[in-house]
């Protein structure tokens, strides 16, 4: 337990391990150090850009749904609008149809008891014609009354 | 016990005495170099003598300490750190922020010197875990007459480092401050006065205070941590007298040491912090302006 001249030793040797250490050791443990410290920070920031862009992604997306919605919407609402279109339409032409039918069906109707009067009035002269001859018990010349029985044929 | 026919007295002594190296009378009237084989021939030595077994250790663990983290340092990256970058990193992360607490000026020097006490002087207070009796025994039966393998229990080492730091401190007092400012900051304080002559006149008063406060430094600095690790070793020392004192005792001696060697973590552990720490404020102070 003497001081001796392991004094000296020891600062020199203490000098050279500071030195050394300065040296060699700190700056790139530090630099590795702070390279990482940017490298999370750089992350962190990224992390931070990437979440604010896929918020705004989202908004957009909810935006363009909330878009095709509304046109989906419209879409169906012009096809229920055509549809009761088509519809009405569909209706008007049956009634026109219905009607257009009717009408053939009346002028038919009125021709048969046009042609029902004409045969119903032939056979009226003739069964005049026939009462009448009767009446009179001799032939009547049909070709000389006819203008006569027309003419009474008419006013039946 | 390192010999049969020796007694406990000089067991203790023989543990607590350096392999001393240097020059012996070699009976002629001139002197020859040599190891010292007792403490007598170590003490006529006088101041030129080197204490082998502590230089030896503490510069095997200074380089075994430089050595992993210089390797470390080389292939140091900024990706995901492996097994030992993170351990070093960690040590060098602790080792920042304490330079960052208490140091407030700029000095690329401060954190290394602080990295290298802390690790140095840890490694060295580390040898006191390792049991008393290992490494001098071995010595002794390679023929090393001691071999004390705690070095920072050797007030050589110890004041080695603290007069490096006091070193230091002077450097960068008067590098900062200049002659004048470190000067004035030793003869103008504490007491002052605005009359000149009362103020010349506690020039000596306070050149002693201010002396007295500065020599204190080194000198607490060395011998907070040579007493307690001298302390240690003395308890590991005593504590193995046990063992050769019948089987019961030396069942107790083994609880015993077991104990002190988990409390011993600590104090090895709180002594480097604290020796580093004191360099850092006692450096830090260098650095500041008082006025």
């Amino acid at each position: 337990m003497n001081i001796n001249a392991t004094l000296i030793g020891q600062s020199i040797t203490f000098f050279f391990f500071v030195w050394f250490c300065m040296k060699f050791v700190w700056p790139p443990i530090m630099q590795a150090l702070e390279a990482r410290t940017k490298q999370i920070a750089d992350g962190l920031a990224a992390a931070e850009r990437g979440k604010h862009e896929q918020e705004l992604a989202q908004k957009r997306a909810s935006e363009v749904l909330h878009e095709a919605k509304q046109q989906a919407q419209e879409i169906i609402a012009k096809a229920e609008k055509r549809a009761a279109e088509i519809v009405d339409e569909a209706k008007t032409d049956a009634k026109g149809e219905g009607e257009r039918i009717l009408v053939a069906a009346r002028a038919e109707i009125g021709q048969e008891v046009n042609r029902a009067k004409e045969g119903l009035r032939a056979q009226v002269v003739s069964i005049a014609i026939a009462g009448a001859s009767k009446v009179l018990e001799r032939e009547v010349d049909a070709n000389t009354h006819n203008d006569l029985l027309t003419k009474l044929a008419a006013q039946i | 016990m390192s010999g049969e026919a020796h007694t406990s007295a000089e067991y203790i002594r023989h543990h607590l005495q350096n392999l001393t190296y240097g020059q012996l009378p070699d009976g002629n009237g001139g002197t020859t170099w040599g190891f010292a084989h007792s403490a007598e021939q170590a003490k006529e030595m006088g101041f030129w003598a080197i204490n082998v077994d502590t230089l030896g250790f503490s510069l095997i663990l200074g380089v075994l300490f430089l050595w992993l983290f210089r390797s470390v340092a080389k292939s140091a990256t900024a990706g995901v750190p492996s097994g030992a970058q993170n351990f070093v990193e960690w040590i060098v992360a602790f080792i920042d922020d304490s330079v960052r607490g208490s140091f407030s000026g700029k000095n690329p020097l401060v954190a290394p010197l602080s990295l290298t006490i802390f690790l140095w002087i840890f490694l060295m207070n580390f040898m006191d875990l390792i049991p008393v009796d290992w490494i001098p025994h071995l010595a002794t039966s390679l023929g090393i007459p001691f071999m004390k393998v705690v070095p920072s229990t050797d007030p050589n080492a110890t004041f080695g480092m603290a007069l490096s730091v006091f070193a230091l401190v002077l450097y960068y007092s008067i590098k900062m401050k200049g002659v004048g400012g470190f000067a004035g900051e030793l003869t103008l304080m504490p007491f002052q006065s605005s009359n000149k002559v009362v103020q010349v006149a506690f020039m000596p008063i306070n050149l002693l205070l201010e002396g007295v406060t500065l020599i204190s430094k080194p000198v607490s600095l060395a011998l907070r941590l040579f007493g307690n690790m001298y302390a240690g070793e003395m308890i590991f020392i005593l504590i193995a007298i046990m063992y050769g004192a019948g089987w019961a005792m030396g069942a107790f001696g083994g609880l015993l040491q077991l104990g002190w060697a988990i409390f011993h973590i600590l104090i090895i552990t709180l002594q480097a912090f604290i020796f580093m720490t004191l360099t850092i404020v006692y450096l830090d102070m260098a650095h500041q302006e008082h006025h």
